[in-house]
């Protein structure tokens, strides 16, 4: 006999529900959203293994049938094609629902037709747009040998490429087109000069006379020489306004507009990107984030087709559960820790973090020191060799891309002596390898500025070094030029002289160390850092390079067939897995990190620094953020009025107010409903605990009265007050139960 | 559009559109990989409904499921018959509830009955240690399955029944970060 008196088993094994539970209103409903068939007499059963409870129930039946069938008159009539029936059924549904629509008017004819129609086309459209999309067949390709996780870091890496040529045709058709057709149009163009001041002689580093061909590719990787006063860089854009013959376009104005509007773009479609899983972030308890339910419903990859990958996502996915279940023993471990053990851990993490900053200070001192020496060697222009000379220009590149391969690797060791749970190491390591890589830039920048703005004897009188730096935006954006060139040469030899020779050493050598190294695994942090790294360098570039993006867009676009190349010949998978929804969000975290840490250099130089009297368009302004002033003096009155309104402290005061107020409304609204949400599931808890207890109570008191009155079936026993009250509410399934013989249940 | 196809007449293919997230052209594709899962049993003509159903085995080594760990148990939830073998409109609801475009609730409803190998409309202990076994391959020792059952019926049951109830799965599965992204066959 079973100890469950609810759920009674066959000899067979299966499980039978007590027909009782058949009939209750939330399992019928259940079972016509399964299969909303019309026909309320037939009742085929869902699961296979149920036996047909039509015997008993079919007064009861007919009842709630009746019901349901008033419920779907007044239901939203869903899509067919998410209904979960079977594909005959569907088509039933479908010549059903056109005759049904043949009996309407014909105005509510048309509209159901219209709207079947622009369905249609909205799915035409949809499959075409994806069609289009780059890269399609390689990045399945990539799906299925290596699954969700790996595919997300692709697809950000197409997310970039897209996003750089959007930016690229913003700056060419609002800096370099109108300069272009300037000529063909019958455009006049002014050009900026500041006569007689000091400060507007520009002595550029262009070569006279004879020029060695190594020279050449030194100006090439260096952005110096020839390809100074060209395009690319800032101080080619000598140009106060192009007068054309109906309108005259404001260079300067239109280069600082662009400038805020790319940094702009960026930011609105990176926040679109990232809000779906920014949103499922927020609802998730945080604890229960990579939870057992999780990994064993929706962790296998349905997508993976070869064998390799999945032998592989088996093992990730044994190691995560085995994780998890280390995790569970770690936390109990850590509520268990005396205080003296917690003392000495804090005091282990003082000095290891003491220790890290240390690090992170050195690191940034030798970047600054290297970014000094390197141009004070290019003021001097001392030319030892054509190598050497290569090497002093991209000193700052160097040391920088040294400091960012050697402290990934510490702060892995030294996270082990913390003592953190497994998942908080992850991504701590990873906060702290962001911070290093993104500061890197800023001191970079930092130490140019230094020297820029620092002039021999106190200060300076063009606002810059003038004698150094006659047109220091050019140089900013050659060492950006520098930057980008140079990261892309780092991935491509490390992917030829790294990867491949790894790759021939673990399969074809035996030895102790090839084991020990094993074979390359696809770090999609490390790799994702990088990208993020060469994005931040292209924003805080743009602005003195215009054609940056350009070159940042072929770099992504080379970077990922080397990356595939890569990934499909030398790597697996790594062996701690990486989440594909957790993923997403973090990479357009990151992202929006280095677009933060983007903006704060290219404001600051745009309202701080004194922009260059010698080249570039604002010549004629103190710096370039006075174009916008003076362009708004020069409009009209109730124009500028507004603007200046708008631009009053008043007005920024009252706007951070109110939108304190609305973040708090909201924030509060989001706590109300996460406390309904968490009062709600108690009380499902509850009600489905209340069902099972009052179940019990009336197969009891059934039991009781056919012993007691085996001959009188048919008596309703109403008396017994358990069930009738709970059952007030549904008086007709009350009735009912009174009236079902008990001999009907199916069991003896 | 232009081409002439006899493989469908023209409402059939309409009533396909409506009845899947396919268009047109797919379900054409569809119809052309059933066919060579078994040639001599499926006839390339479909206007007059043909009655036939490829068998089980053929199915689940097709490519896309051949690696899968719960192909059986997919076959077999589609199919009429509770045997496996997919008529060709079966076959087509497959994949479309399967594709990215099925709503999450559709591939709930599908999923729960994909994990419930005894058919009984509840997941209990047994379903998922089954479950487990066959995603890690029984690599994990029993008192490991043992435990993670036990988690994982502990995070997902709210009534208390020590088994999931479709109730109780929906619930578990609508914050599951993963299962959009990972219940998901490209065809």
């Amino acid at each position: 006999m079973e100890v469950d008196s609810v759920f009674y088993t066959d000899h067979s094994g299966r499980v039978h529900n007590n027909p009782l539970l058949d009939q209750l209103p939330s399992y019928q409903s259940l079972l016509y959203r399964r299969k909303s068939s019309n026909s309320g007499t037939k009742r085929r059963s869902s699961s296979r293994g149920r036996s047909g409870s039509s015997g008993s129930g079919k007064w009861g039946v007919s009842t709630v049938s009746r019901r349901e069938e008033k419920q779907k008159s007044q239901m939203v009539q869903r899509p067919i094609r998410e209904l979960a029936t079977t594909m005959a059924e569907k088509r039933i549904h479908v010549t059903q629902r056109l005759e049904e629509a043949r009996e309407l008017s014909s105005l509510r004819q048309l509209r159901q037709s219209t709207r079947r129609h622009l369905r249609r086309l909205r799915d035409d459209a949809q499959a075409w747009l994806s069609w289009l999309k780059l890269w399609r067949g390689d990045i399945r390709l990539i799906e299925g040998m290596f699954g969700t996780g790996i595919l997300s870091y692709f697809s950000f890496l197409r997310f970039l490429v897209m996003l750089n040529l959007i930016i690229f045709v913003l700056m060419f058709s609002f800096i370099m087109l109108p300069l272009i057709i300037a000529p063909h149009a019958s455009g006049n163009i002014t050009y900026t000069q500041k006569v007689g001041s000091v400060c507007s002689e520009y002595s550029g580093t262009a070569r006279r006379g004879l020029v060695n061909f190594h020279e050449h590719i030194t100006d090439l990787l260096s952005g110096g020489g020839f390809l100074e006063r060209t395009y690319l860089f800032y101080g080619y854009y000598k140009v106060d306004k192009i007068h054309f013959p109906k309108a005259t376009y404001n260079l300067p104005l239109a280069y600082l507009l662009v400038t805020i509007a790319y940094l702009f773009l960026s930011l609105i479609w990176i926040v679109k990107r990232s809000a779906t899983g920014f949103k499922r972030n927020l609802i998730q308890d945080e604890d229960r984030f990579q939870s057992f339910c999780n990994k064993i419903f929706a962790g296998w990859d349905f997508c993976i087709t070869n064998e390799n990958a999945v032998r592989l996502k088996r093992s990730s996915l044994l190691y995560e559960l085995r994780t998890d279940l280390e995790e569970e023993r770690i936390k109990q471990k850590i509520a268990d820790r005396t205080r003296k053990e917690r003392c000495r851990i804090y005091l282990i993490r003082l000095i290891l973090n003491l220790f890290v900053i240390g690090v992170l200070a050195a690191c940034f001192y030798s970047i600054y020191a290297a970014t000094i020496f390197s141009q004070k060697v290019q003021m001097d222009n001392i030319k030892e060799n054509f190598i050497v000379d290569l090497i002093y220009e991209y000193l700052p590149s160097i040391v920088i891309t040294l400091a960012n391969f050697v402290t990934p690797l510490l702060f892995s060791v030294i996270i082990n002596y913390e003592d953190y749970s497994p998942a908080f190491e992850i991504r701590f390591t990873l906060m702290r390898c962001v911070f290093m890589r993104l500061t890197s830039i800023g001191v970079l920048l930092f130490s140019l500025w230094s020297q820029i703005t620092k002039c021999d004897n106190g200060p300076c009188v063009c606002g810059y070094n003038n004698k150094l730096y006659s047109c220091w935006e050019t140089r900013v954006g050659q060492e950006m030029y520098k930057l980008t060139i140079f990261d892309f040469i780092i991935i491509v030899a490390v992917t030829i002289f790294v990867e491949f020779p790894r790759k021939l050493i673990v399969n074809y050598c035996d030895c102790g160390l090839a084991k020990w190294w094993g074979q390359q695994e696809f770090a999609i942090p490390q790799n994702v850092l990088e990208i993020v790294y060469g994005q931040t360098i292209c924003w805080i570039g743009t602005f003195y390079s215009p054609m940056l993006p350009a070159i940042c867009t072929m770099k992504y676009f080379f970077i990922f067939y080397i990356k595939k190349v890569s990934l499909i010949n030398n790597c697996r998978p790594a062996t701690r897995p990486f989440r594909a929804s957790s993923s997403n969000f973090f990479f357009l975290a990151v992202l929006l990190i280095g677009l933060a840490l983007a903006c704060v250099p290219v404001t600051f130089s745009m309202a701080q620094i004194n922009s260059s009297h010698a080249c570039g368009p604002f010549v004629n302004y103190n710096t370039s953020w006075e174009v916008l002033p003076t362009t708004v003096s020069k409009l009209p009155g109730g124009i500028q009025k507004l603007l200046l309104a708008l631009s009053s402290e008043a007005f920024a005061v009252s706007f951070f107010v109110v939108t304190c107020l609305a973040m708090f409304y909201v924030i509060a609204l989001a706590g109300a409903h996460k406390r309904v949400i968490d009062q709600l599931r108690e009380q499902l808890a509850m009600e489905g605990r209340d069902k099972r207890f009052l179940i019990q109570k009336l197969c009891q008191a059934q039991r009781l009265s056919a012993i007691k009155s085996p001959v009188s079936k048919s008596q309703p026993c109403i008396s017994s007050p358990s069930y009738h009250t709970s059952f007030s509410n549904n008086f007709n399934e009350a009735v009912f139960l009174a009236h079902s013989p008990p001999a009907s249940s199916t069991h003896v | 559009m232009g081409n002439k196809q006899t493989i469908f007449t023209d409402e059939q293919l309409d009533a396909y559109q409506d009845c899947t997230f396919f268009t047109r052209k797919e379900i054409l594709r569809l119809h052309g990989r059933y066919h060579e899962l078994a040639p001599h049993l499926v006839p390339m003509d479909y206007t007059n409904e043909p009655d036939c159903k490829v068998p089980l085995a053929l199915i689940v080594n097709m490519p896309e499921l051949k690696e899968n760990p719960f192909r059986n148990r997919i076959v077999e939830s589609f199919s009429e018959d509770g045997m496996g073998n997919l008529s060709f409109n079966e076959f087509v609801d497959m994949f479309s509830v399967l594709s990215e475009m099925a709503p999450r609730e559709l591939k709930a409803i599908y999923a729960f009955k994909i994990y419930d190998f005894n058919v009984d409309n509840y997941l209990c202990k047994e379903d998922l240690e089954k479950t487990l076994n066959r995603l890690t391959k029984e690599e994990l020792t029993p008192e490991e399955v043992q435990l993670v059952c036990e988690k994982a019926i502990e995070e997902a049951d709210l009534d208390g029944d020590s088994k999931l109830s479709f109730a109780d799965f929906e619930n578990m599965i609508t914050r599951a970060p993963d299962f959009l992204s990972t219940f998901h066959i490209r065809i």
